[in-house]
């Protein structure tokens, strides 16, 4: 498991996480996506190498998209290993990662 | 062909029936819900078994049916006339392809193919967005959530899976997505929604723990049960509601209130979802802003489906009558489910067993008198009694409305109506009369005949009625009802009537008679059953191919009734079919003739009176001042031996008409098996059958019909013998 940070061009950070988004390292996931998050403005995650994900892991970056969401801090996930785009696509919650303008209606009223 | 695919086709048939008769209704103007509903559940009951029963060629057409009613259904598109011609289509194919699957060709071959894509094709306007949607692949985030691409069709015939995980799934080492997954063996997830809305601030939320919940439009053969299978292992920690395909509205409102979240998203997301109308949330909407309730506020805010029951009981009579009409329909499916198939022959051979029943009865009831023990007598006569009730109920098992015959010929009055361009108002009454199925069966080709005749030849153009006077729809109508032992089916249009003038003509040079012979009008209109007998010149592919009428006579001839006409140039014609009630078994009425015994149907006979005068030459007699022809057995049959001092007449009534049977005796009622005769005696006439008696001898079931007809022939001779117009001179009394 392992966390690389480095600043991106646009001054946005870049998280690329490498190993499994599972329930066993949640801990770990939640600490560095949530220090991520709440440290900068613009939080990329780079998960093209993030061999599986479970629900604890699916989980976890929806916590982080929803703690962004509260800071008015930008989560956005730049890279897809195939079991993430697998599992955020079965959950069909792209939309809910994708756009941050895209909010279902029902949370706007 | 296996069992399973009969009992499909059959039902597949009974749906495919209500379905064209609930899109008659529309097309007629009939608005109601409950009725697209009906039609939306027969296609998608079809579609439900095409898919366990695996003919996908069905299912798949079917399916394309379904997505426009369903659209219907929901209001995004008006019924119109094109719509139900091209749906008709749709339903004459499905039965094309039930027809090829009760050949056993289970794959469509080429040109049904074509057929059913060109019926497709037709209906693709009536699909609006949804068709392209279908089509377009990928995630699509257009309205901000992820349609899924294999989704495909309504979402209305799935099951609503509501699942919000426990806690602690993930410590007892179990993964929800996993449960998700398998849930894929059991059918298709047409739309998900992941809910995070439990997940607490950042803080507080244990990574550890599982806060996510699930609302699933799930499309599946599969029970309930088995879907509750697939979270048995988590069951007791999470909580879940499913709900089946089509559930009420208010169960999708208790399931709103009975979830944690937020209500108005929970109406989102049943909409997305499917299960609820935009309709129905955007009215709840409307009535909370009207309310002014702060946006976001969702701890004062009103539930959404408190809102949408408060705006229900505005109207309560309307929700009351539409959960009495919804209770009607699940008290229908519960009577359905009550039914039990049987096949035929064991019904047969159950009614062959209750006639042994019965001549064995007679038998013991005959030793049992002739014994002269009172307590004998008595059981045997207990006995009879309830061999009597036995037959009764054995026969009402055979016994179907006609309802169902008859309710086809509204497609056909439909169809046409369109193809000749004229107005058609078919008036069905006496759909519930009942009568054998063996003999349903067998009248609905003639009875479709007749049927098509009347509205083809019989009605005319509308231009030709206005003509005329009369209204420009013309009438058919279709009754049934019980009279004397029999039943009566009566085709009547106001039409044309039928044109002696033209039938003698025709008649003429088909060689059916002979030029100058002279008939009575009857007799005339008589000549239509005769073979190869057509008065329209242009051959229409609904009838008129002259290889009708005498085919009609035939079949109900067959069936041991009667077909008559009844015609009023102008007017209208009026077709009646007579048929006995059953064919196996009848009260009788026993009568003997010097040692020959005959058996007259008890429902025909009126009453029985002494011939006082056995000398008189006459064959009528002075019934209260009505003449009563009769026919003397014993000449009629030849019967030998001395005529006795006294003879009894029986008085009889078939067809409106009453006519007399002098016998020597009468011996009492008698329940009577009918034997069919032999095909030896199949060219006799008077006798219809035979008998058993109880002592073992036989007697002939006298043919009521037949020997009134005969005498009512005889009497119409003399009648015409007085006024010296035989059937022979040219020009006479040609009327």
């Amino acid at each position: 498991m392992e966390f690389t940070t480095q600043a991106a061009a646009d001054g946005a950070m870049r998280m690329a996480i490498d190993g499994d988004l599972n329930i066993y390292h949640a801990d770990e996931i939640k600490r560095r996506l949530i220090d991520g998050i709440r440290g900068n403005a613009v939080l990329e995650l780079d998960l093209s190498r993030v061999g599986e994900m479970d629900s604890a892991g699916f989980q976890l970056l929806a916590l982080a998209k929803q703690e962004g969401n509260q800071l008015d801090h930008a989560l956005r996930i730049v890279g897809h290993g195939p079991a993430v785009r697998e599992v955020i696509e079965f959950f069909n919650m792209a939309a809910f990662f994708g756009d941050p303008l895209v909010i279902p209606a029902g949370e706007q009223a | 062909m296996d069992e399973v695919l009969n009992v499909f086709s059959v039902e597949a048939r009974e749906q495919l029936e209500a379905m064209e008769a609930g899109l008659l209704q529309l097309e007629a103007g009939d608005r109601d819900p409950e009725t697209i509903n009906g039609v939306f559940r027969a296609a998608h009951t079809i579609k439900g078994g095409a898919g366990v029963v695996e003919i996908h060629t069905v299912e798949k057409f079917t399916h394309v049916l379904e997505n426009v009613l369903d659209r219907l259904r929901n209001g995004e598109i008006e019924v119109n006339g094109d719509m139900i011609s091209a749906l008709l289509l749709g339903c004459d194919h499905i039965g094309t392809l039930l027809d090829m699957v009760a050949r056993g060709q289970t794959e469509a071959d080429d040109g049904v193919q074509r057929a059913g894509d060109e019926i497709a094709e037709q209906l693709r306007p009536f699909l609006g967005g949804k068709a392209a949607a279908t089509k377009a692949s990928g995630v699509t985030v257009a309205d901000g959530t992820v349609q899924r691409s294999d989704r495909e069709g309504r979402i209305n015939d799935c099951w609503h899976i509501s699942i919000r995980f426990g806690r602690n799934v993930f410590k007892n080492g179990m993964d929800p997505l996993a449960f998700l997954r398998y849930l894929l063996n059991l059918g298709e997830i047409a739309h998900i929604t992941t809910l995070t809305d439990a997940m607490p601030e950042a803080d507080v939320m244990d990574p550890e723990l599982c806060y996510l919940g699930f609302e699933i439009a799930f499309r599946s053969h599969a029970s309930k049960e088995d879907i509750e299978r697939v979270f048995a292992f988590c069951r007791d920690e999470c909580e879940l509601h499913i709900l089946p395909p089509d559930s009420k509205l208010e169960e999708y409102l208790l399931l709103i209130d009975a979830l944690p979240e937020e209500t108005m998203r929970l109406g989102e997301i049943l909409v997305k979802s499917g299960a609820l109308t935009r309709e129905e949330l955007d009215a709840g909407l409307r009535r909370q802003s009207g309310e002014k309730v702060g946006a976001g506020d969702t701890a004062g805010a009103p539930q959404l489906g408190n809102i949408l029951i408060q705006q229900h009981s505005v109207q309560p009579e309307l929700v009351e009558a539409a959960a009495i009409k919804q209770k009607a329909v699940s008290e229908k499916k519960a009577a359905e489910s009550s039914l039990i198939r049987v096949h035929a022959d064991k019904l047969d051979q159950l009614i062959d067993l209750v006639g042994e029943l019965v001549i064995a009865g007679a038998s013991a009831n005959l030793l049992a008198k002739k014994s002269g023990e009172a307590a004998l007598t008595e059981a045997t006569s207990v006995l009879s009694r309830l061999v009597e009730s036995i037959r009764d109920s054995a026969l009402q098992l055979r016994m179907v409305q006609i309802g169902e015959t008859f309710n086809r010929f509204h497609r056909v009055a439909r169809d046409v109506s369109k193809d000749l361009h004229k107005e058609i108002e078919l008036v069905i009454s006496g759909a519930e009369t009942e009568l054998d199925k063996s003999v349903v069966e067998k009248i609905g080709d003639p009875l479709m005949h007749l049927v098509r005749n009347a509205m083809d030849h019989g009605i005319e153009s509308p231009a030709a009625r206005a003509a005329a006077g009369k209204p420009t729809a013309g009438r058919v109508e279709l009754n049934a009802f019980h009279d004397s032992g029999s039943i009566v089916i009566e085709v009547v249009d106001d039409g044309g009537g039928l044109n002696k003038d033209r039938i003698q003509a025709k008649a003429i040079e088909k060689g059916v008679i002979q030029e100058g012979e002279t008939l009575s009008d009857q007799e005339v209109v008589n000549l239509i059953f005769e073979p190869g007998f057509s008065t329209v010149e242009k051959v229409t592919n609904l009838s008129g191919r002259g290889v009708g009428m005498d085919v009609v006579r035939k079949n109900i001839t067959a069936l041991r009734g009667s077909v008559d006409v009844k015609t009023e140039l102008g007017a209208g014609s009026r077709f009646t079919i007579r048929l006995p009630l059953t064919l196996a078994i009848i009260d009788g009425f026993l009568t003997s003739v010097g040692k020959a015994s005959y058996v007259i149907p008890l429902d025909m006979v009126v009453e029985c009176i002494e011939l006082a005068d056995t000398s008189i030459e006459r064959d009528y007699i002075n019934l209260r001042g009505e003449v009563l022809p009769f026919v003397r057995l014993r000449e009629l049959f030849e019967v030998p031996g001395k005529q006795p001092a006294r003879e009894n007449i029986v008085v009889v009534q078939y067809a409106g008409r009453k006519a007399g049977i002098v016998v020597d005796q009468l011996l009492g009622e008698f329940q009577t098996v009918i034997k069919p005769l032999g095909s030896l005696f199949r060219n006799m006439r008077g006798i219809g059958g035979s008998t058993i008696l109880g002592t073992g001898e036989v007697a002939l079931i006298l043919d009521v019909q037949a020997l009134v007809g005969q005498c009512a022939a005889t009497e119409e001779l003399q009648a015409r013998g007085r006024h010296g117009a035989r059937r022979v001179e040219a020009h006479g009394a040609a009327a």
